[in-house]
């Protein structure tokens, strides 16, 4: 438990910040990814070939392939390219992206290929009747979206969101593997320092449920909250 | 370009390798532990739960630096015969998605259980079949083609959580892409090469899936 103090001499308030870490990085790659969504989800939905191409090409490639290819990609690939946007400008030293930034992008990007289809299953699931409802009342497609859509859409996908948000939390551990200093690189550096590694990584894993309980108990008072009068 | 291939192609191998051992092994750890589950015991019960509920609330990485780091610092198992398995990480690599692919599969073989209609089971109590040959004959192979689709999924995801077999040093596809990438410095030529692949490999896995729900598929 010593190892545990705050402080100089324990690990509970380097553990505590990169709880908050993990928790900002988690909600920073969630917002992101809803972001994709709302970007994918008319393409998937649309009637356009191309758009449809596209749209379904982004959440198959990114369901398709390990998370940690994509960080990986990133991460180097937008180091190389940083460098090499700067070595036009004449800048030949050394870019280090920001690991939160990136490992925020990548784990929003794969976040949002789910949030993708489960916006549209959302959607699919919306009674037929509604959307031809509004075109007789003359509303217009875009207050059609706005008004009675996205409502209904967010409302039908709390339940699936949720499991979304559950992978989202435990994928921000792979970006660990960049150096950013959450949960999983926390453990890392104290397992190394005091070679307990099986206390410390008990740690985490104590720490990684409760976070998923909380955000699980939270969510399922949204639920409550959202589903009134259905 | 052409040139890194057949190195990746080598570490597809070993990918392949921690993927079918460790879902053979995983199947079985869910079989069990979702027979333990429909059990009436609250003891046995909740204990088929909190491993689950571990399992699948922790990430797979703690999962994997807990039995790769954490078991090697247990004096005890270090002394023991099992500290052949857990020294080497392939062998941790394996114990690690095998448990983790463990607790997912039985949560799907659950409620595969679960929603299998009482009206057999009351039938085959009415006919006098035994509970052990409801259990083999009726309830486990409605069970399985009911959890297909699932399954199928499942086995997806372990594709892509044996990427995570890299960081405990194992050279499989991810591994290599790594090399690749550290020897030649052309990030994306390695890790877009090795997301191909495992494209490949998704594509096919996803359509023997098919196959087979088109072959065995159970339409209640």
């Amino acid at each position: 438990m010593e190892l545990l103090s705050f402080g100089d001499t324990g690990w509970g308030d380097e553990l505590f910040f990169a709880t908050l870490m993990t928790i900002a990085v988690s909600i920073a790659a969630m917002a992101m990814g809803f972001v994709f969504a709302l970007i994918f989800t008319p393409l998937k939905l649309s009637k356009n070939k191309t758009l449809n191409v596209i749209g379904n090409c982004y959440t198959t490639i990114i369901r398709g392939v390990p998370e940690l290819l994509v960080i990986y990609l990133l991460f180097f690939g937008g180091t190389g390219a940083a460098m090499y946007v700067a070595s036009i400008f004449g800048y030949n030293g050394y870019i280090e992206i920001n690991a939160f930034i990136t490992g925020a992008l990548a784990i929003g990007i794969i976040s949002g290929a789910y949030s993708t289809e489960v916006f549209r299953g959302a959607i699919l699931s919306i009674d037929k009747g509604q959307f031809e409802a509004s075109k007789v009342l003359g509303i217009k497609k875009n207050i059609q979206f706005y008004k009675i859509i996205l409502p209904q859409m967010l409302r039908l996908s709390i339940p699936n969101l949720s499991n979304v948000w559950q992978i989202t939390l435990k994928d921000t551990s792979l970006i660990s593997v960049t150096g950013l200093v959450e949960i999983m690189r926390q453990s890392y550096i104290a397992a190394g320092s005091t070679r307990d590694p099986l206390f410390f990584y008990s740690v985490a894993a104590v720490l990684y449920l409760m976070l998923t309980f909380l955000s699980m108990k939270l969510i399922n008072k949204l639920e409550i909250k959202y589903s009134k009068g259905y | 370009m052409i040139s890194i291939v057949p190195s990746l192609l080598n570490g597809a191998v070993i990918t392949l390798q921690l993927l079918v051992s460790s879902m053979f092994f995983g199947l079985i750890i869910g079989l069990i532990f979702a027979i333990l589950r429909i059990n009436k015991n609250p003891i046995i019960n909740k204990f088929s739960y909190g491993y689950s509920y571990f399992f699948r609330g922790t990430p797979l990485l703690v999962q994997l630096y807990l039995i790769y780091y954490g078991l090697a610092n247990i004096e005890f198992l270090r002394n023991s015969f099992f500290w052949v398995i857990i020294k080497e990480p392939y062998w941790c690599a394996i114990i690690a998605f095998s448990l983790n692919t463990g607790a997912y599969t039985s949560e799907i073989l659950r409620s595969a259980f679960q929603t299998i209609k009482k009206g057999y089971i009351e039938a085959a109590q009415s006919l006098g079949v035994t509970k052990k040959i409801t259990f083999y004959r009726i309830q486990l192979p409605i069970a399985i083609k009911q959890s297909l689709p699932a399954y199928g999924n499942e086995i997806i995801l372990m594709l892509k959580g044996t990427s995570l077999a890299s960081v405990i040093t194992i050279m499989d596809l991810m591994g290599e892409a790594r090399k690749v990438n550290v020897l030649t410095f052309k990030p994306f030529e390695a890790f877009i090469t090795a997301g191909i692949i495992y494209l490949f490999i998704t594509f096919i896995i996803h359509n023997i899936i098919k196959y087979l729900e088109k072959k065995y598929g159970f339409q209640t």
